[in-house]
This record gives C-alpha cells, sequence and structure tokens, in this order.
C-alpha cells in the first residue's frame, strides 16, 4: 500500500504538492498557535484551562479546515489533470494509475495538510498540558509553549532550506524573524 | 506449441512514468523478459514509444496490462516472432 502509494506520488509528481503543502500548513499551524499563546500572555491573568481549551479548539480547526480544503481543492485539479491526459491519450484511463492517483491522492494530500497543522499544534501545547504534573512547565507554562513554538518553527526553517539546498541556519532564523515579527505585532497592537 | 518469442509495438503513453520506470514496471510482470524502448515522438502531453520485448516465452497479455495501467495505449503491433516447438531452456 505504501509502496503504491509512493510510485502513484512519484509518476504523478505530487510529491512535491504534499511537500508544500506540510510546509505551507505546518508553518501556518505553529504561528496561529504562537499567536493565540502570546495574545493570551498580553492578556494577565487568564486560567490554563481557558489557553489550552481555546489553543485545542483552534488546532482542530486547523485540521479539519486542512483536510477539507485541500480534499476539495486537490480532487478538483487531479480530475481536471486526469481529463487533460484523456483527451490527450484518446483514451479511459480510469483503472490506469492515473485513475487510481486521481482518487488516492487527494485524500493523501489532505490528510498531510490536515494532520500537520494539528500535530504541531499539539506538540507546542504539550507544555500546557504538563504544567500540572511537570515542575518547569508549571513554573511558566505559556513561556514553554511559547519556546516550543519557536523551536519548531526554526526546524520547519531549517526543513525550507534543506528543501532550497541553501544554509540551514539562514533559513532557519529567516523564520524565527517571522515568528518574532509576529509576536512584536501581537504586543504592539495589544489595548492592555 | 507456440510460443512468442520476441515483440515490437508501438505506444501511446504519459510522460511519466518516464521511459525507465515505464520499462522497469513492465519488466517486472514478466520476469525472464528484455525490454528495450526507443522514444519516437514526443508532444505535449504524451510521447510514442517503440517497445521491443523478448524472451523464451512472451506473454502478450500480461504486457498489453502493464502498459494500460501505466497510462499507456498500444496503436499496433509492428513486428512479431513466435515459435511452434518445445520451449528451449537454452535461450
Amino acid at each position: 500500500m505504501i509502496e503504491q502509494l509512493i510510485w502513484l506520488l512519484n509518476i504523478t509528481r505530487s510529491q512535491v504538492i504534499a511537500r508544500r503543502y506540510f510546509i505551507v500548513n505546518g508553518f501556518d499551524g505553529a504561528l496561529t498557535i504562537l499567536g493565540l499563546l502570546v495574545g493570551f500572555y498580553v492578556s494577565d491573568e487568564v486560567r490554563l484551562p481557558v489557553v489550552l481549551n481555546a489553543c485545542l479548539g483552534v488546532a482542530i480547526a486547523l485540521g479539519v479546515s486542512g483536510v477539507s480544503s485541500a480534499y476539495i481543492s486537490e480532487a478538483a485539479e487531479k480530475q481536471q489533470e486526469l481529463r487533460e491526459l484523456e483527451q490527450a491519450m484518446v483514451t479511459d484511463l480510469g483503472k490506469s494509475a492515473y485513475g487510481q492517483a486521481a482518487r488516492l491522492l487527494p485524500m493523501f494530500i489532505a490528510f498531510v495538510n490536515g494532520i500537520t497543522p494539528l500535530a504541531i499544534s499539539l506538540v507546542i501545547l504539550l507544555p500546557l498540558w504538563l504544567a500540572p504534573s511537570v515542575k518547569p512547565f508549571g513554573t511558566l507554562p505559556l513561556e514553554s509553549a511559547f519556546g516550543t513554538a519557536l523551536i519548531i518553527i526554526f526546524f520547519l526553517g531549517v526543513y525550507l532550506g534543506q528543501v532550497s539546498q541553501t544554509f540551514w541556519l539562514w533559513s532557519g532564523l529567516r523564520t524565527l524573524l517571522i515568528a518574532a515579527a509576529t509576536t512584536a505585532l501581537i504586543f504592539i497592537s495589544s489595548p492592555g | 506449441m507456440v510460443h512468442i518469442k520476441r515483440v515490437v509495438v508501438d505506444v501511446l503513453k504519459p510522460h511519466n512514468p518516464n521511459a525507465l520506470d515505464f520499462t522497469s514496471a513492465i519488466a517486472e510482470k514478466v520476469p525472464g523478459c528484455r525490454i528495450k524502448l526507443t522514444v519516437t515522438a514526443m508532444d505535449e502531453k504524451t510521447e510514442t514509444v517503440l517497445l521491443i520485448i523478448e524472451g523464451k516465452q512472451v506473454s502478450f497479455n500480461v504486457i498489453a496490462e502493464g502498459i494500460s495501467s501505466l497510462g499507456g495505449s498500444i496503436h499496433s503491433i509492428d513486428e512479431v516472432e513466435v515459435e511452434n516447438g518445445p520451449l528451449d531452456e537454452t535461450t
């Protein structure tokens, strides 16, 4: 099954699309949760369960939105690609690898697009969950989650650097700069 | 018994899988066969290739299924070499 999926990704050159969705929505998820955490940080006296529930709600919404939006758009794209190829080949490709790809790949890409922001968000929220039982997280839960978000954003940048074959540190620092700018914007725009 | 020893087919296929992946995938379905692919024409989305399949006992149906499962379609059978006799183990 996995071998078949890799084969279909190869022949339709869809691994690039899956990778792009992984980075785009992963970054989206990390930055959204980071923004929420900073928002709660600047609002004084917010209880931890409130933060956790709000962030969890956003993480789930990001996951569901990722799955549904990617499936709808990719299914349409793959169907169009298949139709164009069928016109060029003057044959029905429904039973071929291309037909299989048009049915299976939108599901796989939707899964990648949905699971990435959800998984990244859950990892960022880990310090908040562990706060009652693990001491360092218990004393500074929001700050620990914020730090985790920055680490993940940095590593997403490093991965981007590997993809584009540029210097990994520079690429990681560039994404960190975006996170810093987002944090600064929230602090500046905060009324309190 | 009649055995197909060599068959040359004209195939229209999408650009992907490329020639290497295309022939490898077909070769996996017919063990003991030797396959040669030559691209004869190239279009925007498709290419025409000449496939030469040789072996002790070439199963044309398996090859045709393999080609069609990879998105290709056989345009014509251009050359065939068959033999009537016992399967020669030395060739």
